[in-house]
């Protein structure tokens, strides 16, 4: 089988041993579906009840009212449909944005090597360094009033979309990434004549395929998770985010249309999890030991 | 390709200036190529490094100015460190440390201990690992809002799933977040299954690289389960855990959001404010940018010294 681990494989084949770990295993796997499912389950179930239902001693496990309607009236509510429209709006913004800048400047420091290039990169890295918190009150006023070109950022996405290429951890995973394909590929095609731009589009994007994935699973679900910066640079109800505008509502609307909302809200992610898992999971173990 | 006597980094450095024969020769002598050279890769370079530039560099000279500025209206003054002072003399200060540093306490034995045990304890099984890291990293996918506002229902004194658990134990129901005792406590636990399943996937790679001889040898030598995870798996993952627990600490010096949604951010008698919400209520609240900034720079200079730490650890790691 596979590498062994902790418990000997000489002692789980003893009868003891198995029937321990079947019991172990149904236990674990009993505790883990209840606490990581269960309130989801309690997410979605209750989001069907009606509000006299939702606060309810004790609660009911199977929705005895079924108010599917709830997710229609939090939809129109909430006007969810914008809000989810802004928050794809802005991810996926913010992924063009990454991609086109961070591949660029990856490659470049990668492969290109220009002057100067170990001592840009070395700041870029610096930033990872300074706690993220502590820079969101000067790069808010940066936003209010950006340098040179004078501009207030506020309730754009641009706000939103040039802060997400400062991402050193992308640039990083790239550039490693990078690194590995051979020089000797890359000669070959500049021999045959290619230009950089050519030899980025046509050998490195297609090898790279998988740490793209990666870096853009990443980027569009960071923008969907962040709330603090849109919180404070969209403050305009109609450019908000999801995170930022339920929060908002939440106090104004039934607990049950909420619960409905909150449901809604999760499902796009969660569903980029299931189908992206294994890229995600890899990436998270490939990068997510230094930072 | 089919040289392979050479490392990677040596055979960088010979072919510094690649052959040219088929390309266009570019006109000039060897400055003007690489000029040129230079110009294409900084072209690629230009989009990220103004986006740095304006985003990240300049915002984190700027803290450092703001910290010993004040603004009024549109005129900037230089006031030493009368921000540093104001910043020290609120009485929330201390508080907001002691919640930070309480929050990290927690965060650090329950966000540090679970992940691990929860690795620990999956490796072990010969099925089902699939489902069960699908299990733990649901919670990280949700978006924030909606985990926190779920765990404000769980917690609901009046209604809550919790004390409605509690109960079926024999437990005195609590008030949770609205109780100054516990609410921090509330806090991290909903922060924990938030945010734990990065972490134990991290561990999980790490325990499976750990060769499987080690267990067979301390198994000879008599060692039960608990030995061999104290004198194995501990120790052969000891990098790693360290690093993890140095970002898990600066991190959670960090805590804004939780708080922030769950308890409005100051909590019941102040017991869940954090530094962080105290910078973003100087700031935002009382437009107090130079008191926020000061603050910021306080916490800085804290967690440098943890960062410094980390980089060193890293280091040791990738050699």
């Amino acid at each position: 089988m596979s590498t062994r681990t902790l418990i000997s494989p000489a002692q789980l084949s003893r009868p003891r041993g198995k029937r321990l770990y079947w019991v172990t295993f149904a236990a674990v796997v009993a505790v883990f579906t209840l606490v990581f499912l269960g309130p989801l389950y309690w997410l979605v179930s209750s989001g069907f009840k009606d509000a006299q239902e939702v606060i309810q001693t004790p609660p009911t496990l199977v929705p005895g009212s079924f108010e599917p309607e709830n997710y229609s009236r939090a939809w129109e509510v909430m006007d969810l449909a914008s809000l989810l429209f802004n928050t794809l709006y802005y991810a996926f913004g913010a992924l063009a944005f990454q991609l086109v800048f961070d591949v660029a400047a990856a490659y470049s420091l990668s492969k290109l090597r220009p002057v100067l290039g170990k001592a840009i990169l070395g700041m870029m890295l610096a930033t990872l360094m300074i706690p993220a918190t502590v820079l969101v009150v000067p790069q808010y006023l940066t936003v209010l009033d950006v340098p040179i070109i004078e501009r207030n950022l506020l309730n754009s996405p641009w706000a939103i979309w040039l802060p997400s290429v400062t991402n050193a951890f992308n640039i990083f995973l790239l550039k490693r990434f990078f690194d590995s394909i051979p020089k000797e590929l890359l000669d070959a095609a500049s021999m045959d004549g290619a230009r950089p731009m050519r030899i980025l589009w046509s050998i490195v994007l297609p090898i790279s395929r998988p740490i793209l994935g990666v870096v853009s699973i990443f980027a569009v679900v960071g923008v969907w998770k962040d709330f603090l910066w849109p919180m404070l640079t969209l403050p305009d109800p109609t450019k908000q985010t999801l995170n930022v505008g339920i929060y908002s509502l939440s106090n104004g609307v039934p607990v049950n249309v909420l619960i409905a909302a909150l449901t809604i809200a999760s499902i796009p992610t969660l569903l980029i999890f299931l189908v992206f898992q294994r890229n995600i999971m890899s990436g998270l173990t490939a990068g997510g030991l230094k930072g | 390709m089919s040289a392979p006597s050479l490392t990677p980094s040596k055979a960088a450095n010979h072919r510094r200036n690649p052959p040219r024969a088929a390309g266009p020769a570019p006109s000039g002598g060897r400055f003007a190529k690489s000029l040129k050279r230079n110009l294409t890769a900084h072209g690629f370079l230009i989009g990220a490094v103004l986006c740095f530039a304006v985003f990240s560099w300049y915002p984190m000279v700027r803290e450092f100015f703001l910290a010993f500025q004040k603004t009024d209206g549109g005129t900037t003054t230089w006031v030493g460190l009368d921000n540093l002072t104001t910043v020290v003399n609120d009485p929330a200060f201390w508080q907001a440390w002691r919640n930070t540093a309480l929050f990290t306490v927690l965060a650090l034995v329950l966000g540090f201990a679970v992940p691990f045990a929860a690795a620990v304890v999956i490796n072990e099984f010969h099925h089902g690992q699939g489902y069960l890291r699908l299990l733990v990293y649901l919670p990280v996918m949700l978006p924030p809002v909606a985990a926190v506002l779920l765990f404000k229902y769980l917690y609901d004194p009046g209604y809550g799933l919790l004390n409605e658990l509690f109960g079926v134990f024999g437990l005195p129901e609590q008030q949770w977040l609205q109780d100054p005792d516990i609410s921090m406590f509330a806090v991290v636990v909903a922060s924990t299954w938030m945010n734990m399943g990065g972490a134990t996937l991290i561990y999980l790679a790490a325990l499976q690289g750990i060769p499987g001889e080690l267990y067979e040898a301390a198994e000879l030598d008599g060692a039960g389960i608990l030995r061999k995870i104290w004198h194995v798996t501990i120790p052969q993952t000891r990098l790693i855990l360290s690093l993890m627990l140095l970002m898990q600490v600066i991190a959670t010096m960090q805590v804004f959001v939780e708080p922030f949604l769950l308890t409005g951010g100051a909590g019941p008698e102040g017991s869940t404010t954090t530094v962080v919400y105290l910078i973003y209520q100087y700031a935002f609240n009382f437009n107090n940018y130079g008191a926020a900034a000061a603050l910021g720079l306080l916490l800085l200079v804290l967690l440098a010294g943890f960062s410094a730490a980390y980089v060193k650890l890293s280091r040791a790691e990738d050699e």
